[in-house]
């Protein structure tokens, strides 16, 4: 079901050559492409039973390699249906905005390619229940996200992408060992059984390797703090289309990873290592709010801004109860769709002024350009988690789980944690409001008070923008209604009704 | 005493030293070079049409001891023809006429004797078909030996070349040495069991008494060290790089596929068949020559700058992976042997086509003079001609392991999976960290394929046979990705 219309993308994209002559038209077939990818995704979420959110469900089995028992296998549920939706989302308005606004470089057709191949490695990720088959396509976004990195670039692009390969590399050679343990130890590659199982017939050193080695895996990619380096690089040069997927998506992946795989796989592991994925999270948080303070490039304080989100989502798991894995999937799409709308304003704002260097930039944006204004204070508001907004939820909720955790972790450390965090939590507030009284606010002073002529927002980034401030608004007004759909299947995951 | 031969099972080799004999004699008479190439890559094809046919019949075993000697023993036979030697058999084959195929300019363009170049290949390739038949220690060792000696005549065939000469003496001393030392664990173990086929070796060692227990220990471990040598694994690697640059191209295409898959299908066989009582022993041992290889070769290969040493070095690492499941010991050995064969069977295809580009693609404007494309003359090769360049990016690709080299990804997997599974987990730890080494300089690679070339770039325009070679092993490479089942489905059928 949800393959069909990606492979479909796939065989159209091969014989590129010959149809398709010009760019525009070869963007109007991404933004048609993807858009009937959304349509699909909506489609199924519409065909999904919501009665049943942790029962799998439109799955798809079929032998791929019996000789290493590798099955095709896929299936949503509760957990993954909203990130496959959000996934599809992005991905068209991504294009969407590239229709008007192409980054610089050229070669549209390699880069509509690039990123169908992302869309098929992202999604594919989120529905996959074999643990090779999930490997397979969490492996699939990083050539495509190295290419997009290295061709559309800023100037620093190729260490920026060579960095981004290979610490992700070595994160998935990793995860790759960990899932294995498992799965050869316990004798199949089924996610959905090994999840059922929950650990049984697994020993505990076995566990705790097998933990350790999915969680480092996992962490390059969320990314846990000491391993996070890489992102502020890959973030500033990629273009805007690029950061977005980054922000929206790929990390998204590695958080999903430890709730899908590595926590149900290896729960003894879990337990063993879940305070040092909470301290790790929480310096995450307050380092990466400490970071923001300093940064003066737009797009590179909106990259730690996500190492401090991500701090939120890693504590959120790191709990081990449903109140606080259901705060880190909240976590996950609210900061999918803020940060990607950040990102989105950001490449804007380069576009205009050719420059994201604060200081450059001057303030008074809201009396030069009112509009554009306006939405990135949203959106920063929105981001340090103002009640009533998307992030506000994900935030809180990870906070709660710290304060109660899972009844066999030591709760004196998970309360200083949340101290901790609610400490950067605040900071995460300064930063913000920081930038928006350099930019937004004041006189426009900057060394750019020639940007009279900016041009005021198109309708194509409405367009890609409109969606992404509706969502959160919703999703920040009625919680409810994503977090009944995650509730089931997290509950179910912990073993319990 | 009259033994009675099964010909059908040895038909591979015996039709394969028929056409060398032939070759011969042709070229004695002046048969025109045409007719010489077509009856060395007809042989061939003949031959892997032959391995074809026997892989539908049964079993089949020949020089056995005959009954009136066996004893109450096992039935001993020397050679046999069972899925495990046919799917080698295949392998070695198949990848000969792709050699094949990238000599025929190599030899014009080198000015090398067509004739003896055919013969000393059809030669190495026969001791490679007995290699991996082989099930005794006798002819195992005979059997190297005939893969080895036509390999140091091919490399020094550029005569003129004080480089090939080098290169050949270079593999020609690691070679005596190894095959030294191997013969002398071969000469322990027998002393030990008094035993020379693997089936009756195996029986005798576990029920050893404990004081010959040190002499088999030292035996089964020296034997490795000939194997080690003909795969370049660590500490036997270093001929590699030197050989591979100094010798021709299809030589060394033909020493890192065909010469190594014979390797560790005598690896495997020794090991599964002669030795699985001292696994304790041999399995810590290759478990550290695996990390050693994968580690030493990746590091050395970030340092390259011409194409052919990178992937000298390139593939002494991938030796290393090739070795990592049989680190298990007897824990899982049939697995391990599967993920072995697996990874020799996908590399061969991935290699043997990176190979192709590079040998098509090398500078003929002075054919004689030893030079060497250096990684930045591929430069802006996407440019000229954009299907070679995606040819070589895609194999680069599939031999560092990433999506969309599906290929390549599940080697890894495989490997990785007999790793963990008997417990080594340290070891899939090492090769994690050595894919990310690994996939540094193949991306470096591929990437220049697509930047500009900075200053006048030449048109490398291969020849037919050489194109036939990148579309085969292209469409071989797409094919596997697509659908790996075909090899590992046949690969655990056959072990």
């Amino acid at each position: 079901m949800m393959a069909i219309p990606l492979a479909g993308a796939l065989a159209m994209l091969v014989p590129a050559n010959r149809f398709l002559r010009t760019d525009v038209a070869v963007r109007m077939f991404g933004t048609a492409v993807s858009g009937a990818t959304l349509l699909v995704a909506i489609s199924a979420m519409t065909a999904f039973d919501f009665g049943a959110t942790s029962r799998m469900q439109m799955r798809v089995d079929r032998a791929w390699a019996p000789a290493i028992g590798l099955r095709f296998h896929l299936g949503v549920d509760g957990i993954s249906l909203p990130l496959v939706v959000l996934t599809a989302l992005l991905t068209f308005l991504c294009f969407l905005y590239t229709l008007r606004h192409p980054p610089g470089g050229g070669r549209i057709r390699l880069l509509t390619a690039l990123l169908l191949v992302l869309e098929i490695g992202m999604i594919g990720t989120f529905v996959a229940l074999d643990l090779v088959l999930f490997f397979v396509f969490f492996e699939t976004v990083l050539i495509p996200m190295y290419a997009v990195i290295m061709l559309w670039g800023g100037t620093g692009r190729r260490a920026a992408a060579h960095k981004f390969i290979l610490y992700t590399l070595l994160g998935s050679g990793l995860l790759l060992a960990g899932m294995l343990l498992v799965g050869a130890h316990a004798g199949t590659l089924d996610m959905t059984e090994l999840a059922a199982r929950h650990g049984s017939g697994l020993s505990h050193g076995l566990q705790v390797t097998a933990f350790a080695l999915m969680g480092l895996g996992f962490a390059v990619k969320a990314p846990m703090w000491p391993l996070h380096t890489w992102l502020p690089d890959a973030h500033t040069e990629a273009p805007t289309v690029g950061s977005v997927l980054l922000a929206g998506v790929l990390l998204k992946m590695g958080t999903y990873g430890l709730v899908r795989v590595a926590l149900p796989l290896a729960p003894d592991g879990a337990q063993f290592w879940a305070p040092w994925l909470g301290l790790l999270a929480v310096i995450g948080i307050v380092y990466g709010a400490l970071a923001c303070l300093a940064q003066r490039d737009l797009k590179r304080m909106i990259a730690y801004s996500s190492v401090g989100h991500m701090g939120f989502v890693l504590l959120g798991i790191a709990t081990l109860t449903p109140v606080g894995v259901n705060a880190a999937l909240f976590g996950n799409i609210a900061h999918g769709l803020i940060t990607s709308l950040l990102f989105f304003l950001a490449g804007s704002v380069k576009e205009r002024w050719g420059t994201a260097d604060m200081n450059a930039l001057g303030g008074g944006m809201l009396g030069t350009s009112p509009r554009l204004a306006s939405i990135l204070t949203f959106a920063s508001v929105a981001s340090l988690g103002l009640p009533g907004l998307a992030g506000f939820w994900g935030e809180m909720l990870a906070l709660l789980g710290a304060y109660r955790p899972h009844a066999d972790l030591p709760r004196e450390t998970f309360v200083t944690f949340m101290a901790v965090a609610a400490l950067g939590a605040v900071l995460t507030a300064a930063y913000f409001l920081r930038m928006l009284s350099k930019l937004t606010h004041g006189p426009s002073d900057g060394t750019a008070p020639e940007r009279a002529p900016a041009a005021a927002v198109s309708v194509q980034e409405y367009a890609a923008w409109v969606p992404l401030i509706a969502l959160t608004l919703l999703v920040g007004l009625w919680p409810k209604t994503l977090l009944d759909v995650t509730t089931g299947p997290v509950r179910a995951l912990f073993g319990g009704g | 005493m009259i033994q009675s031969i099964d010909y059908a099972a040895i038909a591979p080799p015996l039709i394969l030293a028929v056409a060398a004999i032939g070759l011969l004699l042709a070229d004695a008479f002046d048969a025109p070079r045409r007719v010489l190439s077509l009856l060395s890559g007809g042989s061939l094809a003949v031959a892997l049409l032959a391995v074809i046919a026997l892989a539908t019949g049964d079993r089949r075993a020949t020089f056995c001891v005959p009954d009136g000697l066996r004893g109450d023993g096992p039935r001993s036979c020397s050679y046999v023809a069972d899925d495990f030697t046919l799917l080698f058999q295949g392998i070695v084959l198949g990848a000969a006429v792709v050699v094949v195929l990238l000599s025929l300019q190599e030899i014009t363009d080198s000015k090398m004797p067509v004739g003896e170049y055919h013969f000393l290949l059809l030669a190495a390739v026969i001791g490679a078909l007995a290699l991996v038949a082989a099930r005794d220690l006798v002819l195992l060792l005979v059997a190297l030996e005939t893969l080895s000696l036509p390999v140091f005549a091919l490399s020094a065939l550029r005569r003129y070349d004080g480089t090939a000469s080098e290169a050949a003496l270079k593999l020609f001393l690691v070679s005596v040495v190894s095959t030294a030392v191997m013969l002398f664990g071969i000469s322990l173990v027998y002393g030990a069991t008094g035993a020379m086929h693997l089936d009756r070796i195996a029986p005798a060692l576990s029920r050893l008494p404990s004081d010959l227990d040190p002499v088999a220990t030292a035996g089964s471990v020296l034997v490795l060290a000939g194997f080690a040598f003909k795969v370049a694994a660590v500490p036997f690697h270093f001929w590699a790089p030197d050989v591979y640059q100094g010798s021709p191209l299809p030589v060394a295409a033909f020493l890192s596929v065909v010469s190594k898959a014979a390797g560790f299908a005598g690896l495997a066989i020794v090991l599964a068949l002669g030795l699985p009582a001292y696994a304790h022993v041999w399995g810590p041992t290759i478990a550290v020559i695996a990390a050693l290889t994968m580690t030493v070769g990746n590091l050395v290969a970030l340092r390259q700058r011409t194409a052919i040493r990178l992937l000298a070095w390139s593939s002494v690492a991938q030796s290393g992976y090739m070795l990592a499941p049989l680190a298990v010991g007897d824990d899982r050995l049939p697995e391990a042997v599967a993920a072995t064969t697996a990874y020799v069977a996908l590399y061969a295809v991935m290699n043997l086509g990176a190979f192709a580009v590079v040998i098509g693609f090398r500078r003929r404007d002075a054919p004689l003079s030893p030079s060497w494309d250096t990684l930045d003359d591929y430069r802006g090769l996407a440019r000229r001609s954009p299907a070679v360049a995606a040819a070589l990016a895609f194999f680069l690709i599939c031999l560092a392991g990433l999506p969309p080299g599906v290929m390549g990804l599940f080697a890894k997997v495989v490997v990785f999976r007999a790793t963990v599974a008997g417990d080594v987990t340290w070891l899939a730890v090492v090769m994690a960290i050595n894919t990310v080494i690994g996939l540094y300089y193949y991306l470096l690679w591929a990437v220049r394929l697509f930047t500009p070339a900075p200053g006048p770039s030449y048109d490398p325009v291969p020849g037919l046979p050489v194109r036939a070679a990148v579309i085969a092993t292209s469409t071989a490479a797409l094919v596997l990705s697509a659908a790996p089942q075909i090899v590992l489905q046949t690969v655990s059928h056959a072990t």
